[in-house]
């Protein structure tokens, strides 16, 4: 069976990761840039299994697990705080939320 | 024996009377802290009467420990009290001289609180009272150095609040409270003293308990004379700062701007002789150190005869008194230093009868002047008080004999019992004193006798220009007699002075056989008819000079005239002028110790240390503002920031190691 070479998922994740970080540095909407910030997660987790099917190990499958999880915690508690922020300042861009400032 | 434990009850009672007097005496009133206070001091004066009775039974010195206090390695020092016949002694003229002035105090207060138009202040003068009266007992009570110098500190901080009561008086606003802080200041350098001799007990002995102390001191002048000289020298510096001698006497006459019963309680009768007792306890120091000893004499002896040259030129009634205190310490630091300790004890004690009397007699003579004074302005036409009028200048007095009776006789038992006249308490102390002299060096002896001459002179002088003569100012025209409570301690005190003399009568030596259970080695008590017949001869004379120069040949002194002591030139002016000491203190000690603190806090601490850190402060400043645009509030910068940092140390991680 042909099988897709490895680097090509790495080069697929190196691709979402730069997506994921220049939504992250560019976008203003929160929301997007929590997209944005999955994105990332995903792109890693795609290096993590890439990875652990060239040297056959499970330990990074466990990883990727792990990371899932707590990824989904995250977004549950990045999307209370968003809903909060949005009731006080009616908007979710992250440019206004600048009250500590220096 | 059981009565002894009684001993704590000397300091504690006067602070249990400061405390409620403290807390209470302003809400109670006048009639109240005035008789709790003077209670308190009584109180202490019956458990030092009960002591005294004690040791009449069984005369050996018991140590009454009381708490542990320091305890570091092999050093210790504990609260202790020592009753032996010197330190009961000592008590009983405190507590019991301080009874009778507190009780005077009470009247004279009242009428100095209301001329002086503070009445709230009553209440703090007796609470600082009861605390001089602790802070005395402290000292005389106790049975190591270290508790001893608590006391000698608290009468020092007593002597400090109490002469500047009236802080906010005086020449200029200020007067008093510069007389209170030179007493401190120059009290300072004496207990300095104090404090390296203590350092040097410590360092020598390991201990600072009496005992102790005077066990090891024979060694150590056996093994290193020059180290027990020492100690003894700067134990004398401290008694000259104390018990105002040559060179530190000079806050001692500023002192008076104190009310009058401080200057009788304090600044006459018991703080100042807190150096003479300090001698005394340490005689066994002393003996040591033959070069201390003459040198204390010598002080003694100088300052006796400098101070009473410069009573002899003062017009302030106070101030006589205050240079004749100085003088008569001089006295008894001289009869210490000559090893005749039961002679200054003596004269310790009938001086604090007779010029605690002296000074009581002249606050009532002040206090007449005052009122006759706001009498005869009563009715001018402006109505206000003439401005410049001095009712404590004895030109402004005379003829005061008809008009306050009782007060000029007690005077005069005061001053005679100061010249030296039998059979007056006075004549025998001092007479011993000039015996011990005539004994020790002839010079010695014939500096004490003329000052004893002088004394006479300016006392003499003093009853005729306050009481003789005929009334030269309008307000001593109208000046009365004071009431009851005034003169009732002066008439015990004058009592007193008449019958001190028993205490050491001779051939009798009451104070010979009770002193000499707690001091070893005196000398046989001796009395000289000779000495005797000359030293009274001497106080006639000068009495009689006096007599001759003021009243007979001397014309009216009208206020601001010349004395009639002028003649003698050159010397009339170094005296009135005080011989310049203060003036000479000015220039080379206080002068150029404040351009020393000037250069210090200006160019060194506001230029140098100040900007050091300021600088400092100005760099932070500066780098905090760089730094704070970083914290620009958008979360994408910061995130690129942190991508930024990410990579750089990927790069370093893969592309360096």
């Amino acid at each position: 069976m042909n099988t897709i070479p490895a680097e090509y998922y790495l080069i697929l994740s190196a691709i979402l990761f730069s997506l994921g970080i220049l939504g992250v540095l560019l976008r203003r909407n929160a929301l997007v840039v929590f997209m944005s910030l999955e994105l990332m997660f995903n792109a890693g987790n795609l290096a993590f299994i890439t990875f652990a099917r060239m040297y056959q190990t499970i330990s990074a499958q466990v990883v990727v697990f792990f990371v899932m999880t707590v990824a989904a915690a995250e977004v549950a508690i990045g999307l209370a705080l968003m809903v909060e922020i949005f009731r006080t300042k009616r908007s979710i861009d992250i440019d206004q939320m600048n009250s500590l400032k220096g | 024996m059981p009565i002894f434990s009684l001993v704590p009850w000397v300091v504690l009672i006067p602070v249990i009377g400061l405390s409620i007097n403290l807390l209470l005496g302003r809400r109670l009133g006048e009639a109240f802290s005035g008789a709790l206070a003077t209670l308190a001091a009584g109180g202490s004066f019956v458990v030092a009467v009960l002591l005294a009775v004690g040791l009449s039974r069984d005369p050996h010195p018991v140590v009454v420990p009381f708490v542990d206090w320091i305890t570091l390695g092999d050093f210790s020092a504990r609260w202790a009290f020592r009753v032996d016949t010197l330190s009961v002694t000592m008590m009983l003229v405190v507590a019991g001289i301080g009874t009778l002035i507190h009780l005077y105090a009470i009247g004279y207060m009242h009428a100095d609180v209301h001329h002086q138009g503070d009445p709230g202040r009553f209440t703090r003068f007796f609470v600082y009272l009861n605390l001089f009266i602790a802070a005395m007992m402290i000292l005389v009570s106790a049975d190591n150095f270290l508790m001893l110098f608590v006391g000698w500190e608290g009468v020092g901080l007593c002597s400090y609040l109490l002469i500047g009561f009236w802080f906010e008086k005086g020449k200029d606003g200020i007067a008093n409270a510069r007389a209170a802080k030179k007493a401190f200041i120059v009290n300072r350098i004496g207990d300095f003293g104090l404090l390296i001799a203590l350092f040097l007990m410590v360092a020598n002995f390991g201990s600072l308990d009496f005992s102790v102390v005077f066990e090891k001191a024979p060694a150590l002048a056996a093994a290193a004379p020059g180290v027990l000289l020492a100690m003894t020298l700067f134990m004398l510096l401290g008694v000259t700062g104390k018990s105002a001698q040559i060179p530190l006497y000079v806050w001692l006459p500023d002192a008076m701007a104190g009310p009058t019963p401080v200057s009788a309680l304090i600044h006459a009768a018991t703080m100042v002789t807190a150096g003479v007792y300090l001698i005394i306890r340490s005689t066994p120091l002393f003996v040591l150190a033959p070069v201390a000893q003459a040198t204390v004499t010598w002080v003694g002896a100088l300052t006796a005869f400098f101070a009473a040259t410069i009573a002899l030129g003062q017009f302030d009634i106070k101030k006589v008194l205050a240079y004749s205190t100085i003088s008569q310490l001089g006295f008894m630091v001289a009869a210490a230093g000559m090893g005749a300790s039961v002679a200054a004890m003596f004269h310790l004690i009938t001086h604090a009868f007779f010029k605690a009397l002296l000074f009581l007699a002249a606050g009532s003579v002040i206090l007449g002047m005052e009122k006759g004074h706001e009498r005869a302005h009563q009715f001018d036409e402006s109505g206000h008080k003439s401005a410049g009028f001095d009712p404590q200048d004895m030109r402004n007095m005379g003829g005061l004999r008809d008009r306050m009776p009782t007060t000029y006789w007690v005077y005069l038992i005061g001053a005679l019992a100061l010249s030296g006249i039998p059979p007056l308490a006075g004549f025998f102390s001092k007479d011993e004193i000039l015996h011990a002299a005539d004994q020790y060096h002839n010079l010695v002896f014939w500096i004490l006798l003329l000052t004893a001459f002088l004394t006479a002179l300016y006392m003499g002088r003093q009853l005729i220009l306050v009481f003789g003569g005929t009334v030269r100012t309008r307000a001593a025209g109208a000046s009365t007699e004071n009431g009851a409570i005034i003169l009732l301690p002066l008439i015990l005190l004058a009592i007193l002075t008449v019958l001190g003399g028993l205490i050491n009568f001779p051939g009798l030596w009451t104070l010979d056989h009770w002193l000499e259970h707690t001091l070893e080695g005196l000398p046989p008590a001796v009395f000289s008819p000779l000495t005797a017949l000359i030293s009274v001869l001497i106080a006639l004379g000068g009495l009689g000079t006096a007599y001759l120069v003021y009243l007979v040949t001397g014309q009216v002194i009208e206020s601001n005239s010349p004395d009639p002591l002028e003649r003698l030139g050159f010397l009339w002016k170094g005296i009135a002028a005080r011989w310049k000491v203060d003036e000479l203190y000015e220039a080379i000690i206080v002068r150029p110790y404040q351009r020393l603190a000037h250069f210090l806090a200006s160019p060194i601490d506001q230029g140098l240390i100040d900007g050091i850190s300021a600088g400092l402060a100005w760099l932070m400043q500066f780098f905090a503002e760089l730094l704070r645009r970083l914290q620009n509030g958008f979360v994408r910068s910061y995130a690129l920031v942190v991508l930024f940092g990410v990579v750089a140390i990927l790069t370093y991680v893969v592309l360096v190691r």
